[in-house]
């Protein structure tokens, strides 16, 4: 038996049993059907790599999800304690370096609005979705094989995020300045700790993003990989989408 | 042909051209021996590593076991102090959930899921050892806690908060809990990610979904579950070392905080968890009770949609681990009804093993034997399981041995006799040889009675009012009987789990003094396409892709209608069964960097609670770990592309051409 024939054997069990079985039969087909496609198949017709990153993204929900609900949890609390001018709260405001009259205005307003320089912040936000826009023109680039613009659009996306980047340290000074400390109060935990991954998560993208601009600069990014780059900008797009929902919880509903 | 070339490549580029980036970058090859199972990227051999370590932590969550029995064997026993059984009994209850139970799913989806559904390997092999390593990893910097760091963490299994913050545990050893946890989720998460990969894209052409075994399917379920349960512990876990190591205030009630938050997030993953952990379990006894009632299993679509079920269900039930906790009348109501609903499911199941039996001709050996343990302490599990469903009745029986000796019923009885008879029925697809069936049986049955006589007293001792976590009991409280029954017990049990692992030296010595004879690629008769394959089954799986029509199917091309109707064996299984052929199978190069990345962790975790300069090699470590991943070829060249290239690895004595592959595609062990 040749070496082909003993390697198809398992599909077609015996020759002179073709015609009693329609089973084997469309084994026979199988077979066929089968060296179309060179070998590898993917069953939902989605490349592993895309559908990994869809499934690492549903995951991400429900990791955001758990730190904005952690987030509003504590805000709540921290506002109720506040309200209800429980010392140890208000030492942990004063002890962090909170001026009085932000303190009373919390108590005052019963929100933590205050702190929050709203137009700066929805500048910040548009940045970030604008570099959605980039991304996409990046990703369309790259699979027209267009790597002058593909490098462009990569650049001014990998821009545009790290000046997000620039205006939440720089937001975040501010506020530290203020005396809204890490340690100093619930609120503090809930809004450094939930921003500060968002944060992460962006930075991790603004990383993705150069090693992209390295390997287009080498010539590694050519139009077969576009899809890399549509890896990237859906992982991009999903931290844009969560910012959208951080930024529209956190700082606009009061 | 080259099989998942493309698949496996990881999109840098960097795989396109035959020129090796970096020398030191090389992936090794001709591995034997240690390295190479550190290296190895074969998902068998993974699933062997997962099942050997969770029998080496096994050990050490029984020895913690015996020693809590030890203690409460006798009122007044002063064998253990307070402090000490608190940490044994955390570490007992943590090793056994996350080190025993779970990566022994994890070792059964890992060895078999791929073999069931025709694939050549996961679809992310450098990454499933990596899922593989850093779960070892953070298994290991848990348990270093025995030595280091002020004692192993004494807060429960659940870690409750504010108990686990800095001002009630000062020590180190919740850090050790919450550290090396957060560590081996990420290999559960990465895991996840690609075995629910692996199911959904890489099935043998003709295997669709309602054409899948039931193992791949509550393989699925439980990773979708492993998937979103996951980061709801991790944020847990991160909140809290965000409070015991940066200042923050999470769980401090002090400044306002709620600590219930800890019970909500923790239990949000807890539930799935807990399903997580038995549906492998149901998965493999489905497998086995077809095989040996001689039946195909009773209404397979059941069996699919229930097991789906309780993967949706299971994320509304968290809170009835908190009726009182003070959550609320109408919270109670809502998740009282909510737990007694998802037993409709799992009863399904029980149904409809009981049905497949039904009538069969039944082959009791040992993996029948232990798969008719599970169905039948689990559904003593799961009926004391409902009667906590009941809030009133739950809040006599919270904190109590009743809550004990019930997910005892569920993990040990249920979950572990169903791995257990999964070792009996698949270990001659991984070893090419059978475990022995007379100490099997005996084993089988000094199980049966130590884990009965163990956990069976406990609902007395629950209803009778005995507080879970207590260190000991005044003799007048009338504890003493049972427990000295349960401790006796528990030694009978330990002397079954032991009898396992005697058998597997005895049968492998056995197996080696008569010259390895071959078991040949199907010993017992099966029903799925793992047993189309050669016994052990050969590094590259399938010869070629394996072409399904029907669920059973390799059961169905063995056995076939006669004019009468009546099924005909036309073929064995050996007659039909794949020669393990490898010509022309390309295969993925070991790799270096997952099992470094992963080692890379636990420095980490180090630095975060000792000594923040660690984290300087630790960080270090990773970079290097990430670009060596990164700039290595994602696969190793083509040896059959006729490139010429090889590696372009000139160190490589044997000349780097396709041949070097070949001897690694003959070692399995
Ligand atoms: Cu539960």
């Amino acid at each position: 038996m040749t070496d082909t024939a003993a390697r198809e054997m398992p599909l077609e069990p015996e020759n002179e049993l073709q015609d009693d079985v329609a089973v084997v039969d469309d084994h026979g087909s199988d077979i066929a059907g089968h060296d179309d496609h060179e070998g590898h198949h993917s069953s939902l017709g989605l490349s592993n790599m895309k559908l990994a990153m869809w499934l690492f993204l549903g995951s991400e929900c429900l990791l955001f999800g758990a730190l904005i609900s952690t987030y509003l949890l504590s805000k709540a609390r921290f506002l109720t304690e506040l309200v209800a001018l429980n010392p140890r709260v208000l030492d942990g405001l004063r002890d962090g370096g909170m001026p009085e009259e932000l303190i009373q205005e919390f108590i005052a307003e019963g929100s933590v609005e205050p702190i929050f320089d709203i137009p700066f912040t929805s500048g910040s936000s548009f940045i970030l979705l604008m570099s959605s826009l980039t991304m996409v023109f990046a990703h369309k680039a790259v699979s027209e094989g267009n790597y002058r613009n593909s490098r462009v659009w990569l650049a001014a996306t990998a821009l545009l995020g790290s000046t997000f980047m620039a205006g939440q340290v720089y937001e975040f000074t501010i506020f530290f300045r203020e005396g809204l400390t890490y340690g100093g109060s619930l609120f503090g935990s809930g809004f450094f700790t939930l921003t500060g991954f968002h944060g992460a998560h962006v930075t991790g993208g603004i990383i993705m993003l150069l090693s992209l601009l390295v390997l287009s600069f080498r010539g590694k990014l050519q139009s077969n990989r576009a899809e890399t780059v549509e890896l990237v900008g859906l992982y991009w797009h999903f931290v844009d989408i969560v910012w959208v929902l951080i930024f529209t919880i956190v700082y606009l509903i009061p | 042909m080259t099989t998942y070339d493309d698949q496996l490549a990881l999109p840098s580029g960097l795989s396109d051209g035959p020129r090796q980036p970096l020398g030191i970058f090389a992936r090794p090859r001709n591995a034997n021996g240690f390295v190479d199972w550190l290296t190895t990227v074969d998902h068998k051999k993974i699933g062997i590593m997962y099942g050997a370590a969770s029998l080496f932590f096994l050990i050490i969550g029984g020895v913690a076991a015996l020693l809590i029995r030890i203690q409460l064997a006798t009122p007044n026993n002063t064998f253990l102090s307070g402090d000490a059984y608190n940490r044994i009994f955390t570490m007992h209850g943590t090793v056994m959930v996350f080190l025993v139970v779970m990566p022994m799913g994890a070792a059964f989806a890992n060895f078999l899921m791929p073999l069931q559904v025709g694939a050549r390997d996961v679809a992310f092999p450098r990454i499933n050892a990596f899922s593989f390593w850093v779960f070892f990893a953070g298994g290991l910097m848990l348990n270093t806690s025995w030595f280091i760091g002020g004692g192993a963490p004494n807060g429960g299994w659940f870690n409750y908060a504010p108990n686990n913050g800095v001002a009630f545990s000062p020590a180190a050893g919740i850090d050790f809990w919450n550290i090396g946890l957060l560590i081996t989720g990420i290999g559960s998460l990465t895991g996840s990610i690609n075995l629910i990969t692996t199911v959904l894209n890489m099935r043998a052409p003709g295997m669709t979904l309602m054409k899948m075994p039931i193992f791949v399917w509550m393989t699925l379920v439980t990773q979708f579950l492993l998937l979103f349960a996951i980061p709801v512990l991790t944020v847990a876990q991160v909140l809290l070392a965000a409070d015991r190591l940066f200042g923050a205030n999470f769980f401090n009630v002090e400044l306002g905080a709620d600590p219930l938050l800890w019970q909500h997030l923790f239990w949000i993953f807890g539930h799935p968890e807990v399903y997580l952990m038995i549906l492998p379990a149901f998965g493999i006894v489905s497998e086995v009770i077809p095989t040996f009632a001689r039946k195909p299993i009773f209404g397979y679509p059941f069996m699919v949609f229930s097991g789906v079920a309780i993967g949706f269900m299971g994320w509304g039930v968290w809170a009835h681990h908190m009726f009182v906790s003070g959550i609320g009348p109408l919270s109670v109501t809502a998740f009282s009804v909510a737990t007694m609903f998802i037993a409709v499911p799992t009863g399904v199941k029980i149904l409809n093993w009981l049905a497949t039996m039904w009538g069969g001709k039944l082959i009791l050996n040992t993996a029948m034997l232990f798969s008719i343990g599970l169905v039948t302490q689990f559904t003593i599990g799961g009926l004391s399981g409902v009667s906590h469903a009941i809030a009133p009745s739950d809040t006599q029986q919270t904190d109590t041995y009743y809550i004990v000796a019930h997910f005892h019923y569920v993990l040990f009885g249920g979950a572990l006799f169903g791995f257990v008879a999964g070792f009996y029925f698949w270990w001659p697809k991984a070893f090419g040889y059978r475990l022995g069936e007379r100490l099997g049986k005996w084993n089988f049955w000094t199980m049966v009675l130590g884990f009965n006589l163990t956990f069976g007293p406990m609902h007395i001792l629950g209803l009778q009012g005995m507080p879970r976590r207590m260190q000991t009991y005044d003799p007048a409280m009338g504890f003493g009987l049972w427990n000295m029954v349960a401790s006796w017990g528990s030694f009978i049990l330990a002397l079954g789990i032991l009898m396992l692992l005697v058998n597997v030296v005895q049968s492998h010595l056995a197996w080696r003094r008569a010259g390895r004879p071959n078991v040949g690629a199907d010993p017992w008769d099966g029903r799925t396409i793992e047993w189309s394959i050669q016994s052990p089954a050969p590094s590259h799986n399938f010869d070629v892709d394996p072409a399904v029509t029907s669920l059973d199917d390799f059961w169905h091309r063995k056995y076939q209608p006669d004019e009468t109707g009546k099924l005909r064996r036309i073929h064995t299984g050996d007659e039909i069964a794949q020669p393990g052929d490898p010509t022309g199978v390309h295969l993925p190069a070991p790799s270096y960097w997952p099992i470094v990345l992963a080692m890379s962790m636990p420095i980490v975790g180090y630095a975060l609670i000792f000594n923040l300069w660690l984290m300087i090699p630790g960080v270090l470590l990773m970079t290097l770990s990430l670009w060596g991943w990164a700039l290595e070829p994602a696969d190793d060249l083509d040896p059959h592309d006729d490139d010429g290239a090889g590696q372009g690895d000139s160190a490589s004595p044997d000349g780097g051409d396709g041949a070097t592959a070949e001897p690694e595609l003959e070692t399995v062990s």
